[in-house]
């Protein structure tokens, strides 16, 4: 398509447009460049072996990040554990059950496209209410993971979705032509076929979960501790960052470090989803 | 209780992959398939109306016609695969033996176990050529390796493809060529020990060669199995079939205008609309 | 021999098992949206059952604690710093969308576009840290304090851009190519070609993108919350320290109890109410799913 418009007209107004949009992309770019620059440059000295795995001391100036790395795999767990099973079966039924459109069918999607709007800071109000409060989980790494769970589903569910309807017809009406059941065929091929789009949408969770700070605030809570059980408040990457920048002067060395492992974790679990949905869309369809 | 499916299965039994055999298999023709009255509609568009016929055991019939006319759609009512599509209900009767198969209380697998298809693009699942057989007889209630290994065996044997695949087996089927995953998908319809295999345009995706070798492997599973296949290719269609059935649009509806012996239906056909395509196509 | 009809009818129950099992989990999935309104709801009732709505509107400012509960300025905050963002994240989104597709050669295209999404996924806290180290110190050089209306203005539209951006480029891709042609052929100009043919003919999906970064920008709550000051008050001027809704929030649940709580929760519902209009509209904008 750029080939067809490819050449730039020489009159004025069109060569006004080429330096506008050209220098827009550039500012856009510029200012990611500049951030990760930021980042890597303030964040690089402090990042070490220690200070991933020491326990933060003088309220996370010195010392490492070692319990709070724990907190956060603790939250993430548990929001997967919730979140993937209900997450499948709710795609699956969506995208095998329910070809008519049934009312719940139209529920489930209405819930799904409004949850996936709803503000993080509303889920840690939700979370917290409900989580911590009714059901006596107090700030806790459970309450927090299961406040992220409903927030992953959205996007999850909407990954394994397309996945699955992506699979070709004709290996649905091949089954069905011999007589298997729903059963087997998700479970021989359908599953099989959509298991990088399921991984994508599982990393695109993650990435998420991880990102999260407002929902953990009233959830997981504050604590630096290793935690020693689900019950336990542990705190987040994201809400450790927060921390140190706004309620610790001369916290920000650490702060700076912290973002860049955050960044980094972020970014590698964008590459594995990038691969992933990339050999998906290319139909390279894993052999048993 | 489930309705049987049994159909006078004995016969069938009898039979063996023999070698190629020319003519009218069946003297006496009996009934496997009896379609009464049947239609067929996508949403609130009709697609198939009026449509009467008896598929008759052991014999290849053809269903030849235009584009567009609900060839496929008929196909697709007798093992009720039309079930798969959103909006579509089919009306009338068909009965397979002594089981009405709009039954509500029928065993649907049960049911395409015994009424096998084949798709016009070769569906193979994406595993090995080995599970590709055994996954389903696996579903099916097979579990013995020995029994399961001569099944396949057997399954591949009959469609020739024995000799081509036995050292790969656990190859992918996907890297098999377009003819050699139409013979495996018929052979993994076969294993199944299906009474009907319905066939819908099984050799129009396939390069010359490729489907005059299935077209050979069709002729031999006459007597052995009923054969309906839909086809567009009337030379084919006259080559291998005992009887065909003429479709064609009318009133943007598809209709059956004639149905009879294959060489009556070629030679002399009752119906001046059969007359004019037959003689439109050829000439 | 392969077994018999009436032994494999016996799995034939096993699928409809499946299917109110997985039923059950999406119904499960429907109700977490549910859950979430009557918990907002009922912490909410408290204070909704003893006062005016209209309170929430006209109370002269925010002392939950002495029962003046104006949100007004927070409002206020709240939608100047999204429109804001808006004002400049769609013009640079957009432009960044036209850029992947009619300007940059097909690599750069490519890793611009893996840029947007790297950007969109950078953490809200992250960008809070951002702008509090290098922006507000820098807008402080200019015109104290620099915690400000503009600092959060100019980190939302960073952080929603990649919204419009994607979204945009997405709906310029499904321009059909013919129609393009047919501008070409015309001998239209570049511009005439992009904003005569491509935009008006995307312009649905750019909406929906635009809608989607609003519902975005409205409900952040870090990265706000880290530089805009949060002062209550109603801005007069982009160098005002503002206090957003979200931020409100973040800042008093962690010690609010009784009415001051509740009060915390109407907020919550006030922005859920407002996202679910957005979102809604972005449905009905976009026909997907077939409901609106």
């Amino acid at each position: 398509m750029r080939e067809l418009i490819g050449k730039p007209a020489p009159d004025g107004p069109d060569l006004a447009l080429t330096i506008a949009i050209w220098g827009g992309a550039a500012l856009v770019a510029g200012s990611f460049l500049a951030l990760l620059g930021d980042l890597l440059w303030h964040g690089a000295a402090r990042v070490s072996w220690d200070f991933l795995v020491m326990a933060p001391e003088h309220a996370g100036k010195t010392g490492g990040i070692g319990p709070i790395l724990a907190s956060t795999v603790a939250i993430l767990a548990v929001a997967l554990l919730a979140a993937l099973p209900l997450g499948l079966a709710t795609a699956i039924w969506l995208s095998n059950f329910t070809r008519g459109g049934s009312l719940l069918a139209r529920q489930v999607n209405l819930s799904l496209d409004v949850l996936a709007g709803v503000p993080s800071i509303v889920f840690g109000l939700f979370g917290n209410a409900f989580f911590s409060v009714v059901l006596g989980m107090g700030f806790s790494i459970a309450a927090g993971g299961l406040t992220l769970a409903c927030m992953i589903l959205p996007i999850f569910i909407r990954s394994v979705e397309s996945g699955l309807s992506a699979v070709p017809d004709e290996w649905r009406r091949g089954a069905a032509a011999l007589g298997l059941s729903q059963a087997a065929a998700l479970r021989h091929i359908l599953l099989p076929a959509a298991a990088p789009a399921i991984s994508a949408g599982m990393m695109l969770g993650i990435g998420r979960a991880l990102a999260e700070t407002a929902a953990l605030i009233f959830t997981s809570g504050y604590v630096d501790r290793m935690p020693e059980s689900l019950l336990d408040s542990g705190r987040a990457l994201a809400v450790h960052i927060y921390d140190l920048s706004m309620n610790v002067t001369g916290g920000d060395q650490a702060a700076y470090a912290s973002a860049l492992v955050l960044i980094v974790l972020l970014l590698a679990i964008n590459s594995v989803a990038q691969t992933l949905t990339g050999r998906f869309l290319a139909r390279r369809i894993s052999q048993p | 209780m489930t309705p049987s499916l049994s159909t006078a299965s004995a016969t069938a039994d009898t039979f063996t992959l023999g070698p190629l055999q020319n003519g009218p298999a069946c003297c006496i023709p009996t009934p496997i398939l009896s379609i009464e009255n049947l239609s067929l509609h996508y949403g609130d568009k009709p697609a198939l109306a009026e449509v009467s016929l008896d598929i008759y055991r052991g014999c290849i019939t053809a269903l030849i016609g235009p584009s567009g006319c609900g060839k496929t759609s008929f196909l697709s009512a007798l093992n009720r695969l039309s079930d798969l599509i959103p909006g579509c209900r089919v009306g009338g009767r068909i009965r397979f033996g002594d089981a009405d198969i709009h039954d509500p209380a029928i065993d649907l697998q049960g049911l395409r176990r015994k009424i096998g298809m084949i798709f016009q693009k070769p569906n193979p699942f994406p595993l090995s050529i080995r599970r590709n057989l055994e996954m389903p007889l696996r579903e099916h209630g097979v579990d013995r390796q020995d029994e399961l290994d001569e099944k396949i065996r057997q399954a591949l044997t009959d469609v020739g493809l024995w000799d081509e695949v036995h050292d790969r087996l656990d190859a992918p089927a996907l890297g098999l060529s377009g003819g050699q995953q139409q013979r495996l998908c018929i052979a993994r319809a076969i294993v199944l020990e299906p009474e009907v295999l319905l066939m819908d345009e099984p050799c129009s995706a396939l390069d010359p060669l490729s489907s005059a070798v299935v077209e050979a492997l069709i002729q031999r599973l006459r007597g052995r199995y009923t054969v309906v296949i839909v086809t567009h290719n009337l030379a084919q269609a006259r080559r291998i079939a005992n009887y065909a059935a003429f479709f064609w649009m009318r009133e943007k509806v598809g209709k059956l205008v004639e149905f009879g012996r294959c060489q009556q239906l070629f030679d002399m056909p009752r119906d001046d609309l059969t007359a004019a395509y037959i003689a439109g196509i050829s000439g | 021999m392969i077994s018999s009809p009436n032994n494999i009818s016996s799995r034939w129950p096993a699928d409809q098992r499946l299917a109110v099992s997985l039923g059950l989990a999406a119904a499960l999935v429907a109700a977490i949206l549910g859950l979430v309104v009557a918990f907002l709801s009922k912490e909410s009732w408290p204070l909704l059952r003893d006062i005016e709505l209209t309170r929430f509107l006209t109370d002269d400012g925010w002392h939950p604690t002495e029962q003046s509960y104006g949100m007004m300025p927070m409002l206020t905050a709240t939608l100047a710093a999204s429109f804001g963002a808006l004002l400049l994240a769609a013009p640079l989104g957009l432009a960044s969308a036209l850029f992947c597709r009619f300007y940059a050669p097909p690599a750069l295209a490519r890793s611009y576009r893996r840029m947007l999404g790297l950007l969109a996924g950078i953490p809200s806290v992250v960008f809070g840290f951002w702008g509090l180290t290098v922006l507000v110190p820098l807008i402080a050089r200019w015109e104290p304090p620099g915690a400000s209306l503009l600092a959060a203005v100019l980190i939302l539209a960073l952080m929603v851009l990649p919204t419009v951006a994607l979204t945009s480029d997405t709906a310029l891709g499904a321009v059909p190519a013919n129609w393009l042609h047919g501008a070409a052929a015309l001998g239209l100009s570049r511009r005439g070609m992009l904003f005569g043919v491509a935009i008006p003919a995307a312009r649905r999906g750019i909406f929906a993108g635009i809608l989607l970064a609003a519902a975005r920008a409205l409900g952040e709550t870090m990265a706000v919350l880290m530089v805009a000051g949060n002062v209550v008050q109603s801005p007069s001027s982009l160098f005002d320290p503002v206090r957003t809704m979200t931020a409100n929030i973040a800042l008093e649940m962690a010690y609010a109890t009784g009415d001051h709580r509740a009060s915390l929760f109407v907020t919550g519902l006030l922005l859920t109410a407002l996202v679910l209009l957005l979102v809604l509209g972005t449905l009905r904008n976009t026909g997907e799913h077939g409901h609106a």
